[in-house]
């Protein structure tokens, strides 16, 4: 999988393609992401890219987060250098709020760590998957839940509007079936959306516009990444066959 | 109040020569109509009943009487479609939403008129 970028929901809005049609977009700033961490078969076990992107202030941020992005110059440290172990990279740079990893399995990626990423990283990509949490509804009843239809609003209905209605059978078979759709909570899952279409890359203010609704609240983080459905291939295949 | 970068976005969507109207005018909508591959400009002409909506959301709703019968067109104000909006009569209301002359017919339709302000006198001799 090719590395994506880590981001946040600006929020969305609308703007006009050359037709004159009005078109639903999303504003993603999307990085600039640090590379933190390059996870490789030898030491890890397995191939990763780790990216950290929004700068936590070091008051609030551990002594090990500090340290997994800078040399604290610990005295553990000192002495293990004494000895002769040598010492992980550091990206040098502010601790992250957010950290993700990308698998890179036999890939080459070309980064190290300390590199920064922005929204440039997608230059000519046009189509991406948007991986985000979406907005948390707490414990919702099952209209909004599972898009039941509830109950009528006259002829007679009494109190049970917005119910479920009947969750069964009776003595056959005296009782109620494992995963029934009930009222539960809602939201705050993670939820990918794929196959966005990249409206639009602004470099110079570091955000990129994709057409369409993404997860989670404005101001929540999000991964973008290179989409994988296999449409993208195709049209890709398409494209270089043209050429 | 809204994101600094969604309002960056917007703005480039906003059209330059912003249009100066109000609700009670009765005005000509200049809307660019693709045809085949040919261009050509419809004038939908009726009084503003209503804007709703900020920045390239923002819309606004032209009310005229054909044959009888009611028309309402909204149209986005930024939207590259309309080519000019010409400001005819300016009439006289109160309120922002002008709904309540969709119950009404004949001679009760029409809005008193409104004198220009100075502002808007400076516009139309502008354009």
């Amino acid at each position: 999988m090719p590395v994506g970028l880590l981001g946040r929901k600006v929020g969305m809005t609308q703007v006009f393609d050359e037709g004159g049609q009005a078109v639903p977009v999303t504003v993603i700033e999307t990085g600039p992401c640090v590379v933190t961490q390059v996870r490789t078969k030898d030491r890890d076990g397995y191939e990763a890219v780790q990216l950290g992107f929004a700068d936590k202030p070091r008051r609030l941020a551990t002594r090990p987060e500090r340290g997994h992005v800078a040399d604290l110059g610990g005295k553990r440290q000192r002495s293990r250098q004494a000895a002769g172990v040598e010492a992980a990279v550091k990206a040098d740079c502010e601790p992250k709020r957010l950290y993700h990893e990308f698998r890179t399995d036999g890939e080459e990626h070309g980064l190290a760590v300390g590199q920064e990423l922005t929204v440039a990283h997608f230059d000519g990509v046009a189509f991406v998957d948007v991986i985000g949490t979406t907005k948390g509804r707490g414990f919702a009843g099952a209209m909004k839940r599972h898009n039941f239809s509830g109950q009528g609003a006259a002829h007679g209905t009494k109190k049970v509007h917005r119910k479920v209605g009947s969750i069964g059978s009776s003595a056959d078979p005296s009782r109620v079936f494992p995963g029934l759709k009930m009222a539960g909570r809602y939201g705050h899952v993670q939820r990918t959306v794929r196959y966005l279409k990249v409206y639009r890359i602004d470099a110079e203010n570091g955000i990129m516009l994709v057409k369409g609704a993404i997860p989670g609240p404005n101001g929540g983080y999000v991964t973008v990444r290179r989409t994988n459905k296999n449409r993208f291939k195709q049209q890709q295949a398409a494209q270089t066959k043209k050429k | 109040m809204q994101h600094k970068l969604l309002d960056l976005v917007e703005k480039a969507s906003l059209r330059e020569d912003a249009l100066k109207f109000e609700v009670g005018d009765t005005v000509d909508v200049h809307c660019r109509i693709l045809e085949g591959d040919k261009e050509r400009i419809q004038i939908f002409n009726g009084v503003v009943i209503a804007k709703r909506g900020s920045g390239t959301r923002e819309m606004f709703t032209v009310r005229r009487i054909v044959a009888g019968e009611g028309v309402e067109r909204s149209f986005p104000i930024n939207s590259p479609k309309i080519a000019k909006l010409v400001v005819k009569r300016h009439g006289r209301v109160r309120r922002a939403k002008l709904y309540y002359l969709r119950g009404r017919t004949g001679k009760s339709v029409r809005l008193a008129e409104r004198r220009a302000r100075k502002d808007e006198v400076e516009a139309t001799e502008k354009s």
